[in-house]
């Protein structure tokens, strides 16, 4: 599993406003639909990228075939493809001028993530962005969760793309 | 965005047992971890319950499904095995049927260690056989025999690390090997040992339960339960596991382990477990098991020197016949002692005393300082005669295998002062 420390995780997550999830499924049991919805949530907007299901509306977002077609820019690009498809993805995401390339769990394309930071760009693999919001909100924590951080403030409200007191008021952990 | 926290690996074990997993309320700015006494938690709006029940969101519905205090215990335990989450359930009992539950189907057998606490045989071999899991014996102290119960329908491995009452040290790592030979998980129980001694997922567990009934809670006042995930398990490259690798039908058919990966058997144990078996832990209890972690290294460190004083002593008794103690240099575990808990073989052993049955029968009704009950891992020093009461049901072959014969007495040493507990056994055996 690649290594990233925590400040370059927050720095992505705290940054990013808009996600475009190259992949995204129209099942409510399939993890990137949770994905999409639950980033939904926590206020970041979420472009769904699928040819399977282009032209249709997901989750009250217009699904595009892909990422070129997006006619406006995105932030982040989430990609739940297999490692190889990823490549491809990635290079797509410079092109269309993205910060940052996630490739999801068990996702891990070494030759695109090197191509794509040579053109500047923040790249996360192997990871669940959902998972990574869930470990720094405290969330993680209610399912037993060993979020691998110890934490001395109470989270404070109002700071931050999640910080909806309606996550954090009465809830036990607190949010961003 | 304000994200506090800095990375675990940056603490030792105490701080961990201090903080892990908790913080201050996010409400109040207590800084004690709050005990949640309630039922049950309002939704915002229809979403967002949809969106709990649908596993599609984290939070908090009823309380038999999670709590925020019992939460705060989980995430400490997990962080103190090394494991990914963790499970806390009402008993150790509770925990190992929703682990069970969760890796069994009728008709499918698990190779448990003889060498094991007397309720769980009895568990295993009575209870288990009304779902139709099957267990199948092997001798913890003999890889090999692991090996050769193996077969297409054995589901997992079963081991105490410190095996209750005999004291004796399984030797995890090979035992590990055979489960990964056979593509199944090692189940380890690390009651008697607690991560403070041995961490069984540095020697390729898969899943660690505890009884935090002993040491763990280490007060006497509370039962509970908990299952450690340690998220190396692959459940999807076989159909053995459906549970975990199929669609499941009461949640619009999601598959746990490809939606909820390193972590898919703490939650399979949690909404398919525990959410309709029902063994949930209280409020309370978790509160207090959460207490008592916080001094785990510190009275781990006392029970082991004083368990350690005491076994030096009786092996030197004349009304003594042998000591089962793995830190004495002449027991058959001490090499296996010296790899896997080098800080201490617990405080948990057992003892023979010269008369036999009988004469384990006055030791136990002559003590004063020590208490006569069924339990182990108590701050005070605790004593049974295990023939005659816990593993009265037992056959006697199994008795002599659990390592439980008539003259066998277990102690478990508490922290009191190691000079009061050695002239309280002297006068037991004196009288
Ligand atoms: C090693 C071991 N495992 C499991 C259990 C069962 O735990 P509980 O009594 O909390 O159900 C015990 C209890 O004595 C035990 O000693």
């Amino acid at each position: 599993m690649p290594e990233y420390s925590d400040d370059v995780i927050k720095k992505v997550l705290g940054s990013v406003k808009t996600i475009a999830i190259v992949g995204v499924s129209a099942s409510e049991a399939k993890p990137s639909h949770f994905v999409m919805k639950y980033m939904q949530g926590k206020r970041y907007r979420c472009i769904p990228v699928n040819p399977g299901l282009a032209g249709k509306t997901l989750l009250g977002e217009t699904v595009y075939p892909d990422l070129k077609s997006i006619p406006f820019p995105v932030d982040m690009v989430d990609i739940f493809r297999n490692s190889e498809a990823a490549g491809q993805v990635s290079d797509d995401a410079v092109a269309i001028g993205a910060k940052v390339v996630w490739m999801q769990l068990g996702v891990v394309n070494a030759a695109a993530a090197a191509r794509a930071e040579s053109a500047g760009l923040t790249v996360i693999m192997d990871r669940c962005p959902k998972m990574e919001y869930s470990r720094f909100s405290g969330e993680f924590g209610w399912v037993g969760r060993n979020s691998r951080i110890i934490d001395n403030r109470r989270k404070i409200l109002g700071a931050g793309r999640a910080a909806l007191a309606r996550d954090a008021i009465g809830k036990g952990k607190g949010t961003l | 965005m304000n994200m506090q926290g800095t990375k675990l690996a940056d603490y030792g074990f105490n701080t961990l047992s201090v903080h892990a997993g908790a913080a201050p309320d996010p409400t109040t700015g207590a800084r004690a971890t709050p005990i949640y006494q309630t039922t049950s938690y309002v939704f915002d709006d229809v979403d967002h319950a949809a969106s709990l029940f649908g596993l599609q969101q984290f939070g908090n519905i009823y309380t038999r499904i999670g709590n925020p205090t019992q939460a705060v215990l989980e995430e400490r335990v997990a962080a103190l095995e090394g494991g990914t989450a963790a499970l806390a359930a009402a008993s150790g009992h509770g925990a190992q049927l929703l682990c069970f539950h969760s890796l069994m189907q009728p008709g499918d057998e698990f190779i448990a260690s003889r060498q094991l606490y007397g309720g769980s045989v009895n568990q295993f071999g009575q209870a288990f056989k009304n779902f139709g899991w099957n267990v199948k014996w092997a001798d913890g102290r003999d890889p090999e025999s692991f090996r050769r119960l193996v077969h297409a329908k054995t589901k997992a491995i079963f081991i105490e690390s410190i095996a209750n009452p005999g004291g004796v040290v399984i030797d995890i790592e090979a035992i590990s090997a055979v489960a990964r030979e056979a593509g199944i998980p090692l189940i380890v129980d690390n009651t008697l040992a607690t991560p403070y001694l041995v961490r069984p997922i540095e020697w390729g567990a898969d899943i660690v339960l505890h009884s935090m009934t002993k040491f763990l809670g280490g007060h006497g006042n509370s039962i509970g339960g908990m299952i450690v995930d340690a998220g190396t398990f692959d459940w999807s490259r076989t159909k053995k596991y459906p549970m975990l690798s199929e669609p499941c039908p009461s949640y619009h058919g999601i598959k746990m382990h490809e939606t909820f990966g390193d972590m898919a058997f703490a939650i399979t144990c949690r909404v398919l477990g525990l959410r309709d078996l029902g063994p949930a832990i209280s409020p309370f209890n978790a509160y207090l098991l959460l207490t008592g972690i916080e001094t785990l290294p510190l009275r781990m460190q006392k029970h082991c020197e004083n368990a350690r004083a005491v076994a030096q002593h009786l092996s030197r008794h004349p009304k003594v016949s042998w000591v089962s103690y793995a830190n004495l240099p002449n027991d058959p575990c001490y090499g296996l002692a010296q790899t896997y808990c080098p800080k201490g073989a617990g405080a948990v052993f057992t003892f023979g005393v010269r008369g036999g049955y009988e004469a384990g029968v006055k030791l136990v009704n002559s003590v004063k300082l020590f208490s006569h009950l069924a339990n182990v891992g108590d701050t005070r020093s605790l004593i049974i005669h295990p023939a005659s009461t816990t593993h009265r049901q037992l056959t006697d072959d199994q008795k002599t295998h659990a390592g439980a014969g008539p003259d066998v007495v277990r102690v478990s040493i508490g922290i009191e002062d190691v000079a009061d507990i050695i002239s309280d056994l002297d006068q037991g055996l004196a009288a």
